[in-house]
């Protein structure tokens, strides 16, 4: 069999990155919850903000040692699977990752030490600015990283000279087109995320029956703050998609599964589509439903794949399925915070016991929805690598799909151990809940450099002997 | 301004490199070692000096790699694909490490991430080296790209670099904890340091005699008149320094040594800029073929020159607030 280096680079890449994503949806949201719960800590002197803030620290540090180092693969990989991009785009987009590292990672990394192991060598008001640092510090990584991906999207602000995009307007080529739907969509998905977390955390200690104050505390700030995030995310998400229609229109095309331009556009609930074919199989479809979501206009007409040629066609299943997972788990969102609210009004939210179960039991649905958003976006840029100007067959590295294959090997085996292990301990952690004896044994000791998860491992051995 | 900006990059880019080899060095040569700690509070202990810092340390890793590629995409483009092997083999070997510091505290049994911070970190060190010694050898490099073979850095003179690195790191992270850790780590990390202050010397000599016997533009660079008046001091200052290291060590002192091994180090790395400039990728891309337009480098170099000085500022006062001994078993309730 022969091997397609262009293939391999890009399920490696796919691999690491979808890998790296889990993380950063999570660590931004987290971040910013635990910077509010130190601040409500300071303003009210409860303690159990404190507790909480302590309770998530230690999660945070888990989860953000992976999303660095994950990360860190990210950076080499432009050169090592894609130099000919990194040499087309490097003037444009080297830069604004370069702003990425300066401006976010330095600060989150240094931070991040005093919010790990600071708590006894600092006032408290540095500790929970430590806190807020590293949470505006992830939110400006995210800033950067999404204004380099939107410009692939919408690359403008550039002239193309000897074969390479030169800068020509900076201020252009940051806020392009995509980048402020794209930014706004992400850094909300990530706090939905950890919002659902947040809110099955506290489902799962009250329906155990245990840390009963917490788990209230947790599930009233989660859902208050879904209920306001969820709806907004479909207001934001149909925003972005008309931005997409205006730029990529066959990325839309694709995502609603439409191949003639030349009719209204049926808002596809599921069908099977066949690229050989050209057309829908098993299609359940409300008519004109597409074009009166894009265009405002049950009449209205938007471009459909058959405008192209097969070549210049996105990988359709991806799009298409990656696209109706994420919208159904975002509904999901809605009618779970909503009906949550309506249970909390009702005064019953917390003996509910189905309801909490369902919550419970649906923490991932924000990781799921990220995940398959970002495959909607990515692989609908396909074929090219920055949109209308570099195709990914022509950007990938001169090296051999031997040296790829072992290495997407060794990805998936190094992967596999690390981050299976390390959602095993985070489950664990969160097992222990945020009463653990650690806290108490930390605090009685000043002036020394804490482990942040020490007393809760010690704590787990012991309970297991 | 086409002249000077590859410059003032290239000085920048250096100082990243230097700052990563330096600051993750000890932390690295700390994994290297760890399988000297007596038992696990001694490796609690030996964890505790670097804990706040190594995040903040590999950070220049990025900077560099970034930093790279935003100044000379060229040569990114070419060395990356060059490297490919030690450079994602580093990457998986810094995944181990890394992780392992939070995920040993919470797994029931530390064995395993003990032994993945140590493998990792030996793994990470030797393919730096390897990657510096392939770059000193040359890339073969034909219209801008890339176009040698996948197994060119394979060479004993590379392999030779990696292992000088991973003794070199372990270096570092003896005297480091000579300044950082009491009791019997420090007591033993002297013994450590004066054995390793050794061999790294003996590699150190290997490659400078090495590299100019066989490459010419190496030789070149050094013993050609006027060159060779200006550059003898360095490898006198070396010697000098590594006489007053052994001594240091001797004398108790707990600072100095640090220091010096720092102060060592820089001298080893001016050795081999002054062997490489001003190419970038030896032998045939200097820093100028291969940087990036002025508009790029202008426009990270704004926000560089702004940003460098905050973020200075701060690992200074993250250093500064974590001062101090850690002890033996001192965390444990």
């Amino acid at each position: 069999m022969d091997l397609d280096p262009v293939l391999l680079a890009r399920i490696q890449f796919a691999f690491t990155v979808t890998f790296h994503i889990i993380f950063p949806s999570f660590t931004i949201g987290l971040s910013a919850y635990i910077a509010t719960l130190g601040v409500m800590w300071l303003r009210t002197d409860q303690e159990r903000y404190h507790r909480l803030m302590r309770f998530w620290t230690k999660i945070f540090a888990v989860s953000f040692a992976m999303g660095v180092v994950s990360g860190i693969v990210l950076s080499y990989q432009f050169g090592t699977n894609w130099s000919r991009f990194s040499v087309f785009a490097g003037n444009v987009v080297g830069p604004l990752i370069g702003y990425e590292v300066l401006t976010a990672f330095f600060l989150e990394a240094t931070f991040l030490g005093i919010l790990l192991f600071g708590f006894n060598r600092v006032p408290p008001w540095l500790y929970v600015m430590s806190a807020a640092i590293v949470a505006i510090g992830t939110s400006m990584s995210a800033f950067w990283i999404l204004s380099a991906n939107s410009w692939m999207q919408t690359p403008v602000g550039h002239e193309i000279r000897n074969g390479v995009a030169v800068p020509v307007d900076w201020l252009t080529i940051v806020f392009n087109p995509s980048f402020p739907y794209r930014l706004t969509h992400m850094l909300n998905a990530a706090y939905l995320t950890t919002g659902f977390v947040v809110l099955a955390v506290g489902a799962r200690y009250l329906l155990a029956g245990k840390h009963i104050e917490d788990a209230r505390t947790m599930m009233r700030m989660g859902l208050w703050l879904m209920a306001i995030l969820a709806p907004l995310q479909l207001f934001i998400g149909d925003q972005h998609g008309l931005n997409t229609l205006q730029h990529q229109p066959i990325k839309v095309a694709a995502m609603e599964a439409h191949w003639d331009g030349s009719k209204p556009g049926a808002l596809v609930l599921f069908a099977w589509p066949d690229e050989k074919a050209e057309k829908n199989w098993y299609e359940i479809s409300i008519p004109r439903g597409a074009s009166l979501i894009l265009r405002h206009d049950p009449n209205g007409l938007f471009p459909g794949l058959k405008s192209v040629p097969p070549q210049d066609r996105p990988p359709l299943l991806n799009v298409f399925f990656g696209f109706r997972i994420m919208v159904g788990i975002g509904l999901y969102m809605i009618a779970a915070a909503l009906f949550g609210c309506f249970l909390w009004w009702r005064g019953t939210l917390f003996e509910t016991r189905w309801y909490l179960r369902i919550v419970s039991m649906t923490w991932w649905s924000g990781f799921v929805a990220v995940i398959a958003g970002w495959i909607v976006t990515e692989s609908g840029r396909q074929p090219w690598l920055v949109h209308g100007l570099l195709r990914t067959a022509d950007a990938i590295s001169p090296v051999p799909a031997a040296s790829l294959l072992g290495t997407l090997v060794l990805f998936v085996l190094c992967y596999g151990i690390v981050f299976s292990m390390g959602i095993y301990y985070i489950n664990r952690l969160i097992a222990l809940g945020p009463e653990g004896r650690a806290l108490e044994a930390s605090e009685g000791m000043p002036n020394r450099p804490l482990m942040a998860a020490e007393g809760a491992a010690r704590e787990a051995i012991e309970r297991k002997g | 301004m086409e002249w000077y900006l590859p410059v003032i990059w290239a000085a920048l880019i250096g100082t990243a490199v230097a700052m990563y080899v330096i600051l993750d060095g000890f932390d690295l040569g700390i994994g290297i070692l760890f399988p000297f700690a007596r038992n696990e509070a001694q490796r609690d202990q030996m964890m505790r000096t670097i804990a706040p810092f190594w995040d903040g340390n590999e950070t220049w890793l990025v900077l560099g790699g970034g930093g790279l590629w935003v100044a000379f995409p060229t040569a990114y483009a070419v060395i990356m694909p060059a490297m490919y092997l030690p450079v994602i083999v580093m990457l998986l070997g810094l995944i181990f490490r890394g992780v392992a510091f939070e995920f040993r505290l919470v797994s029931e049994s530390k064995r395993w991430w003990n032994r993945a911070f140590n493998i990792g970190s030996i793994v990470a060190a030797f393919s730096q080296g390897v990657i510096l010694g392939g770059l000193i050898q040359g890339i073969t490099v034909k219209d801008g790209q890339f176009a040698g073979g996948h197994f060119d850095w394979l060479t004993p003179f590379a392999l030779l670099c990696g292992v000088s690195l991973v003794f070199g790191y372990a270096f570092l992270g003896a005297t480091w904890l000579i300044m950082k850790a009491d009791g019997e780590v420090g007591e033993r990390a002297r013994t450590q340091a004066r054995l390793m202050l050794l061999i790294v010397l003996g590699f150190m000599a290997a490659v400078s005699l090495y590299t100019p016997i066989a490459f010419e533009r190496i030789a070149q660079r050094w013993f050609s008149l006027p060159n060779f008046y200006f550059l003898w001091p360095v490898p006198l200052l070396t010697i000098f320094l590594a006489a007053m290291l052994w001594r240091w060590i001797g004398r108790r002192r707990e600072v100095l040594p640090f220091v010096a091994s720092i102060g060592l180090f820089l001298l080893g790395y001016l050795g081999l800029v002054i062997s490489s400039y001003p190419y970038l990728v030896p032998p045939t891309l200097t820093i100028w073929d291969t940087a990036a337009v002025p508009a790029s480098q202008i426009f990270m170099l704004i926000g560089t020159l702004f940003l460098l000085p905050i973020i200075l500022g701060y690992v200074i006062f993250i250093y500064w607030l974590f001062r101090g001994k850690v002890k033996e078993g001192e965390s444990y309730h």
